[in-house]
């Protein structure tokens, strides 16, 4: 692969990928691909001529690609967090993993520009049609890039700015610079450090003062090319006194070798806003899932995380929120399912930074199969703030003997002017519970799904109505799919 | 008219044999008692007929209309007109008795049909109605921290909802108190006619009183032996399963 230097240039007729996707439908939903033609191809491997390559393609700023050189070296440097996290990291291969992709299209803003291919994998994920009329914006990143990105009038006439995030870096410098890896530092992780050298696509989304926008945002998000990493990077900030929504959803297509995704995202919520950020997410059982999502709330700021995790073959995620004013509120909702060969690895971060600050974690977790889920949370309230509150729930449910759950609840607590409670349980599906259901004339996959859905139905009902229904129809097709 | 019928039926768990060749045919538009002490087997003929995995048959067959079920899951098997109300019905938490019994409506529709949800609240609460039970009882999760008459109502409720060919009714009277007996008994009636073939297995006759057989069979160490009307159950009543214990010592000696 040559560097480019030339930042209008367009990389020579030897880097057309020789090599396509898989084609070919599947027919079982979110295990298929369509055959595209990659315009951008940063080959395999990670070096500085990858880096260069991307910020060059991108017509980035040098202060990005500097960002991005150092941050390489930060990954490079860094360890796997293999000393608590699980060996099975040294199972990624980072020299097969292709670092970028784009079809070099600049992002869309109505339906009718977006190519047929496209639309078919989105038709396929199954975004009706209808629904799109009522989401105020849809910015679906196909591969590296945005393909579909639309704002209604309304919501930019308010001033909110939705964009990815290459444009956001070319178009609101400004903003952009200000709160980009103030959250998330680059060497929290190895894998935070990853996506700052690497990161492409994500969103970018800006809310002025006093503005509540009344209908969520929404991405979808898919890896589509073999041993391709998706990097995207999602910064949000939410202006004084306004409220914001964004949902995110993902199915992957299946491929037989390892894939790589590792986002990271990043909330900022000024004093007295309220952001609310959705996942449900359903990746190919060989993808590597490790995001670090964390948000900052300002005074009387909230934020709420829920976050539900299908599919992997390990994902590592542990929304956290850094309660940095005073009577700050974080919340982290999450819902992990591990089937068959999958390990869910989730949790959630809440760190007390000032007096009056609260907290709630709700985690459940379904474990079938050989399928393992862990729990890991940290909880911190420092001994010099007062009035701080956290509420920790834990809920694990097995279906099968062979399935495992951990818990590793990490709760600091110091001074004694603070409220803290932790509970947990684990449950268990009994052959008694699915012969009951399965003499009313349901299937044994339709009886476990409908125990797992009742397992976390507490939790779906606070989803906004299209995604509790996509959750329910994504446990259905694992719980199908596990019965043997 | 369907018919259900078991012909010498050998049932174990694990190695111990529990039933020991029972043939018994019941055809729709009747009612059949099965009447016997405690460890009888009586329990174990409903949920082998239903397919339960920790029952294994090692012989005798089971038919319904001629066809053997024997091979078919128990969702197929309840998917064919089979219904088992269990002795103690499991907790479902989380799923409401609406939408357990939705999910259980939609399974026994075709590929790509969809319940029509405004019929299906219609029949459901109008059978709601007719057991007498308060329509806020769908929203609670099912079986989840009910009182026993409750439970027996809920499966009571579902078996006229999934308007089964031939209902299996295990131990349907204990646990209830006079009232709820009554109730219970009530909804059972109200089905009967000549869509259903019943089965009712109970310890005591009092049961009997309240939906009244068309045949009882009293049942002893893995068999029937001995079967005849209603006032063989009042019989039984008065003379105790001693009585059958000394009637069957003597025909064998």
């Amino acid at each position: 692969m040559n560097p480019l230097t030339d930042t209008d240039a367009l990389p020579p007729e030897t880097e057309t990928p020789t090599e396509n996707p898989t084609v070919g439908i599947d027919q079982t939903a979110g295990n298929f691909s369509y055959d595209v033609n990659y315009e951008f191809d940063a080959g395999t491997g990670l070096n500085e001529r990858t880096i260069d390559y991307i910020s060059s393609v991108k017509k980035e700023a040098t202060w990005i690609r500097e960002f991005r050189h150092k941050a390489l070296k930060t990954f490079q440097f860094m360890p796997l967090p293999t000393h608590w996290a699980t060996k099975d990291l040294e199972n990624i291969n980072f020299d097969k993993i292709r670092y970028y992709l784009s079809q070099g299209q600049k992002p869309k803003r109505t339906w009718e520009e977006v190519p047929d291919d496209i639309k078919k994998t989105f038709e396929r994920l199954g975004i009706p049609e209808q629904e799109r009329k009522f989401l105020s914006g849809v910015e679906a990143q196909f591969d590296s890039e945005a393909a579909y990105s639309n704002i209604k009038d309304i919501v930019a006439k308010q001033g909110v700015i939705f964009c990815n995030s290459t444009q956001a870096l070319r178009e609101h410098p400004e903003i952009f610079r200000k709160w980009f890896g103030k959250v998330i530092p680059t060497s929290d992780n190895k894998f935070s450090a990853l996506n700052s050298a690497v990161f492409s696509g994500g969103s970018f989304i800006y809310v002025p003062p006093g503005i509540k926008v009344a209908q969520p945002l929404q991405a979808y998000f898919r890896i589509n090319a073999e041993n391709f990493g998706q990097f995207e990077r999602t910064l949000i900030i939410v202006d004084e006194g306004s409220e914001l929504t964004y949902m995110e959803g993902c199915t992957a297509p299946k491929f037989s070798t390892s894939t790589l995704h590792s986002a990271v995202v990043e909330l900022v919520a000024l004093k007295g806003a309220k952001i609310q950020y959705i996942t449900v997410q359903n990746w190919a059982s060989n993808v590597y899932n490790l995001v670090t999502k964390r948000g900052l709330a300002h005074e009387e700021a909230e934020i709420k995380w829920i976050d539900c995790n299908l599919g992997s073959r390990l994902t590592m995620k542990y929304p956290g929120v850094v309660l940095k004013g005073r009577k700050a509120r974080g919340e982290v909702i999450s819902i992990a399912l591990a089937n068959d060969g999958q390990h869910q690895d989730t949790g959630a971060k809440m760190v007390h930074a000032a007096d009056e600050t609260t907290s709630t974690i709700v985690s459940k977790s379904i474990s079938v199969g050989q399928g393992r889920a862990t729990y890991r949370g940290v909880v911190h309230i420092p001994k010099h703030l007062k009035g701080c509150k956290n509420n920790t729930e834990c809920d694990a449910l097995l279906i099968n003997t062979n399935s495992r759950t951990d818990t590793y609840p990490a709760i600091t607590v110091r001074g004694d002017q603070h409220a803290v409670q932790h509970e947990a349980s684990v449950s268990k599906v009994s052959e008694e519970q699915i012969f009951y259901m399965q003499q009313r004339g349901l299937t044994e996959g339709q009886a476990m799904s409908l125990s797992v859905n009742g397992f976390i139905n507490d939790l779906a009902r606070q989803f906004p109505m299209e995604y509790s229904v996509e959750l329910k129809r994504l446990i259905d097709l694992e719980m199908e799919g596990s019965v043997g | 008219m369907h018919s259900l019928q078991i012909t010498d039926l050998h049932v174990s768990i694990g190695d111990k044999k529990i039933v020991k060749g029972l043939s018994l045919t019941i055809k729709t538009g009747e009612v059949h008692a099965i009447m016997g002490p405690n460890g009888t087997g009586k329990s174990t003929l409903s949920k082998a007929i239903a397919g339960h995995p920790d029952y294994t048959i090692t012989s005798g067959d089971v038919f319904i209309d001629g066809k053997s079920i024997l091979a078919m899951q128990p969702d197929e098997r309840a998917r064919a007109g089979l219904f088992l109300a269990f002795q103690y019905p499991s907790e479902i938490p989380g799923v409401t008795i609406a939408n357990f019994l939705r999910a259980a409506q939609q399974a026994r529709l075709g590929e790509g049909e969809e319940l029509d949800a405004t019929a299906y609240y219609k029949k459901l609460y109008s059978k709601m109605d007719l057991l007498k039970i308060d329509r806020k009882f769908t929203s609670r999760s099912v079986n989840e921290g009910f009182s026993g008459g409750e439970k027996k109502r809920c499966e009571i409720l579902q078996m006229a909802m999934l308007e089964p060919i031939f209902s299996l009714m295990d131990e349907t009277d204990s646990g209830l108190d006079i009232d709820a007996l009554r109730i219970v008994a009530d909804g059972v009636n109200a089905q009967r006619g000549e869509k259903l073939g019943v089965l009712l297995i109970t310890h005591y006759q009092r049961l009997l009183d309240y939906i009244v057989p068309d045949y009882v069979h009293v049942m002893w160490d893995g068999r029937i032996v001995k079967s005849g009307d209603k006032s063989l159950a009042l019989e039984l009543e008065a003379r105790g399963y001693d009585w059958v214990k000394q009637e069957l010592a003597l025909a064998s000696a």
